[in-house]
């Protein structure tokens, strides 16, 4: 049976990351990741109090920038995959509001059912595919990339990989905290931890939790400009199936806009969006979630339920 | 109007002043019914004014009296999302004095004092202007900037993002007016909640303040010195700073929107980002008249910039509130900076010239010249 992966809520106002590593009955030391707060991963006082046991820093965002040091070919190469990826996105960015502006329309019409609901379905449709289509195309840049660089054989990475595995080896749970997803997921693959994941305990929260999901979707439905349509960023690590993590949920998104709510469920089906603000907790061992507490899903009709176990 | 209201003020029953009183303190003051407002006042007078600095409406316009008591009113129509800001002249024999509501509790502070304040139907303050628990507040550090340009010493205060490192590069952005930006815009909490919320790059702020800025900000050849020779390379001494022009912007208001422009005007490819309020844009088309003295100098630069405005900045916003009298130049000075190859955006606001409507673009503007991670980071 696989290890347990618990999701938590947001941890800086109401830290509830030692309850949860009680609960898994885990005594000894924890290695932390703290790669998604960037240059601020060393700051972990906080953690280290909270937990009030051994604390392992794994220093990804650190190692990462010496491999980027030590090994330049690499580097640029790395860079260019970022470059591919970031005009993917700001293709599907655009692409997105005018099939999400269209779809938002139809569904907003009044009129006929037996006319419109076929067109509805379709129109929202054609927005899951463009969606599916960028997942498609964000994994085929990865996979290429990994084909050609072969990053795990590379002395200077194959070293560092070495290092966070008997780092790892040497504690009975990762902690992955939040921060940038899109810098947490790079240096979680990068240090080879989607294998390590799989092997230990895992206890996430926010972009951390976003991280042990298959599909990572940001969002923000307030933004300074522009609609603030929710994005498929790419894939995680796919430790936890069937759910799209929302960490800060109550806050980023208008979860009082039932029509919003509506159409994120029923866009992103059969995933469930589960709102992950904080005091949640989400336990699952395998494909089952055992311990459910304050996660609330986003449904098709655009309610925001508390979940159950 | 409301029908209550309606009835308090023009029935022909005997009038009731304290009724009027107690429905105000109900709804509160002034009464916004839609795009009805009703500004009232309670007191003994010969006439009484409102007092609203919209242009293009009559300056002052005369309350109407109920007769037989001290209630006094007037009814405007407002365009939803409004924002104003006024004060009653009140007449009594020869004395005629400028005061603000006393029903109304609402108020806008500014240099010169404080004006009271009328939300139309629709406007919210927003949300991002007040301080957030969860945000981490910045630090300010003070300068003592020696300038040959001026002359002395300039006293610079510098706002620096919560948890700031070394390690990191940070854009700069150099506010006119920025203590004053400080104190009746709101800048720091709006600084903290949009960096907290990542919809702002990291950011560090120097605040400057000028002793004369009638003068030194009337496209004054020592600020543009100041800003650009002396102001930008001690910054970066100090901190950790981008150095390129496009993690560079100015931001300044009125006369301190003219500076912005104006250095960067001065010095291309030194400020790639300009955040221009309101700005005091003064031109001539034919012959030298303008409406200050002090807007000479202002004149002797935009008409010269708008025949040859070259490409100063890289990115520029502009905003403006429609019941400016300064909304005619800004407007006119758009399709200009976009001829030029800017990537320029334009943003008009139901409001008036005043530090509130300033405080109210700041999360549009600095968002936009300064783009933060914002779906990227959940913390």
């Amino acid at each position: 049976m696989s290890p347990p992966v618990v999701l938590l809520g947001p941890q800086r106002l109401r830290p509830t990351l030692v309850e949860a590593v009680e609960e898994l009955g885990i005594a000894g030391g924890i290695a932390a990741i703290t790669a998604g707060w960037e240059e601020r991963e060393d700051e972990i006082d906080e953690l280290r109090a909270h937990l009030g046991r051994r604390v392992v820093n794994l220093q990804l965002h650190r190692r990462t920038e010496q491999i980027f040091v030590r090994d330049r070919e690499f580097f640029v190469a790395y860079r260019e995959r970022r470059v591919r990826l970031r005009e993917l996105q700001d293709v599907y960015r655009r692409r997105l509001a005018s099939t999400l502006d269209a779809a938002i329309d139809v569904l907003r019409r009044e009129g006929d059912p037996e006319v419109l609901d076929p067109e509805r379905e379709d129109a929202l449709e054609a927005v899951r595919r463009l969606d599916a289509r960028h997942l498609v195309r964000t994994a085929e840049i990865a996979a290429e990339f990994e084909a050609e660089w072969r990053p795990g054989e590379r002395e200077e990475i194959a070293r560092h990989r070495a290092e966070v595995r008997a780092l790892v080896a040497d504690c009975e749970a990762l902690a992955i905290a939040g921060g940038n997803v899109a810098v947490l997921v790079n240096r979680l693959r990068l240090h080879g931890i989607d294998a390590l994941v799989r092997t230990t305990p895992v206890l996430a929260w926010s972009a951390g939790a976003m991280a042990m999901t298959a599909t990572i979707v940001t969002y923000h439905d307030n933004p300074p400009q522009g609609p603030g349509y929710p994005e498929v960023f790419g894939a995680g690590l796919a430790r936890v199936a069937g759910v799209l993590a929302l960490p800060h949920a109550h806050r980023r998104l208008r979860l009082e806009d039932r029509f919003r709510v509506s159409l994120f469920a029923r866009r992103f089906a059969p995933l469930d969006p589960l709102a992950f603000d904080d005091g949640a907790h989400l336990h699952c061992t395998g494909p089952r979630c055992s311990r459910v507490e304050a996660v609330r899903r986003l449904t098709p009709e655009g309610d925001v339920l508390e979940e159950a176990a | 109007m409301t029908p209550e209201l309606r009835a308090l003020l023009t029935s022909e029953r005997p009038p009731d002043p304290d009724a009027v009183e107690r429905y105000v303190s109900e709804r509160g003051s002034p009464v916004v019914d839609g795009t009805s407002v009703t500004f009232l006042h309670r007191g003994e007078a010969d006439a009484v004014y409102l007092q609203h600095f919209i242009y293009g409406l009559p300056t002052a316009q005369p309350l109407h009296h109920v007769p037989g008591t001290d209630v006094w009113w007037i009814e405007i129509e407002l365009p939803r999302a409004s924002r104003i800001e006024y004060k009653f002249v009140v007449e009594r024999g020869r004395r005629k004095r400028l005061i603000r509501d006393r029903l109304n509790q609402n108020l806008a502070f500014d240099p010169f004092g404080a004006n009271s304040v009328c939300h139309g139907d629709g406007y919210v303050t927003p949300h991002w202007t007040l301080p957030d628990p969860e945000a981490r507040p910045g630090t300010i550090e003070t300068h003592e900037i020696a300038s040959e340009a001026y002359g002395g010493t300039r006293s610079v205060r510098v706002y620096l993002p919560a948890r700031m490192r070394p390690t990191r590069r940070y854009a700069l952005l150099v506010v006119l007016d920025g203590d004053d930006y400080m104190t009746y815009a709101r800048l720091q909490t709006v600084l903290d909640n949009l960096l907290h919320q990542n919809e702002v790059t990291q950011l560090v702020v120097a605040c400057t303040q000028s002793p004369d800025r009638m003068r030194e900000y009337a496209a004054n050849e020592a600020t543009a010195r100041f800003l650009a020779d002396e102001l930008v390379p001690y910054l970066e001494s100090v901190y950790p700073l981008r150095r390129t022009a496009a993690s560079r912007g100015l931001l300044g208001a009125s006369l301190g929107a003219v500076t912005a422009l104006h250095a960067a005007w001065r010095r291309p490819g030194t400020f790639g980002r300009l955040l221009l309020q309101s700005g005091s844009f003064a031109f001539t088309d034919i012959g030298r008249e303008v409406r200050s003295p002090v807007l000479e100098p202002v004149v002797d630069f935009v008409n010269p910039f708008r025949e040859n405005p070259g490409k100063p900045s890289e990115r520029v916003f502009v905003s403006c509130g429609v019941y400016e009298r300064l909304i005619y130049e800004n407007r006119s000075l758009v399709p200009l900076l976009q001829r030029t190859g800017m990537d320029v955006r334009f943003v008009e606001s139901r409001d008036g010239h005043n530090w509130e409507n300033w405080r109210d673009r700041l999360r549009e503007g600095l968002a936009w010249l300064f783009p933060g991670p914002l779906g990227l980071v959940y913390e």
